[in-house]
């Protein structure tokens, strides 16, 4: 902890790696909770305070903890961040669900808002998508898919999903 | 949040497989819950809450009509288009949200 900063330079002077590991010195650490008086603002992968003091915190401080969880940047301990997209979509006619993997890739499904089990729909549907596509030696990643067999499988799991998951009339 | 509001409203219309009533009503990530209540005159009531909450449109529609309504459209002193600063309907509804089932003390 008492290393600062790691600078590496070629002979021609230019500098080919730079490392800045600052100590947070806490000069003034302190729990807060809701409602807050500060205004806090992403700033270079560190949550900070932008506008607003109280208590001895001032503008540049930045957020340690948030109840009780450490906080690395601006995802939690645990890895994960702040909140995902849009997972479900609620109307009158439908409900949207949407799973989104770690790669980008994003599963969208829209069905009756009584229709349960999409959840493991979703996954299913990756796990398909995942042995039809992705295995299809022919197949280029982000292109349209146009596999025979994820078609049919595809299928044979939505009907599965109907009759498994639906609560309302007629099925 | 008008633009996201607006672009997931018409985006409803154009993927509903039926006619809508109502149309979007909340959407959810990991964190948070949203809920949307839009009037005929084009005023929204927008609510954020913990996943666990389920539909609360009634609320969202007496907070419309029991507070906006009666505290704000209709007091003379209280421009309409423009920010509420009306005290008194800043106390009732925060009373009333603090009244309601889901609100829990916990979250201060």
């Amino acid at each position: 902890m008492a290393i600062f900063s790691v600078y590496v330079v070629n002979k021609a002077g230019g500098l080919i790696y730079q490392l800045d590991s600052y100590a947070p010195r806490a000069e003034a650490e302190k729990t807060f909770s809701y409602p807050l008086d500060l205004l806090l603002k992403l700033h270079d992968e560190r949550v900070l305070v932008a506008f607003g003091q109280r208590d001895g915190i001032r503008v540049g401080h930045a957020v340690l903890a948030i109840n009780g969880k450490d906080v690395n940047g601006k995802y939690t301990a645990d890895g994960k961040e702040g909140s995902s997209g849009i997972e479900m979509l609620e109307t009158d006619t439908f409900k949207l669900h949407c799973f989104q993997t770690l790669t980008g890739i994003k599963f969208v499904v829209l069905a009756d808002p009584r229709q349960a089990g999409i959840d493991s729909l979703l996954r299913k549907i990756y796990e398909i998508y995942s042995d039809f596509a992705l295995k299809n030696p022919f197949y280029s990643l982000e292109m349209p898919i146009r596999c025979e067999l994820f078609d049919q499988n595809l299928k044979l799991a939505l009907e599965v999903a109907e009759k498994a998951g639906t609560f309302g009339p007629g099925s | 949040m008008y633009g996201m509001l607006f672009s997931i409203r018409s985006f409803v219309s154009k993927m509903s497989p039926l006619d809508m009533k109502d149309g979007f009503l909340a959407f959810q990530t990991s964190r948070y819950k949203l809920h949307y209540y839009e009037t005929p005159t084009g005023i929204k009531v927008v609510m954020n809450t913990d996943l666990g909450v389920g539909p609360i449109r009634d609320v969202l529609h007496h907070i419309y009509s029991a507070l906006y309504v009666e505290l704000v459209v209709k007091n003379p002193l209280c421009p309409l288009g423009q920010t509420v600063q009306s005290e008194l309907f800043r106390s009732r509804l925060d009373s009333y949200i603090r009244s309601l089932p889901f609100f829990s003390a916990r979250a201060g």
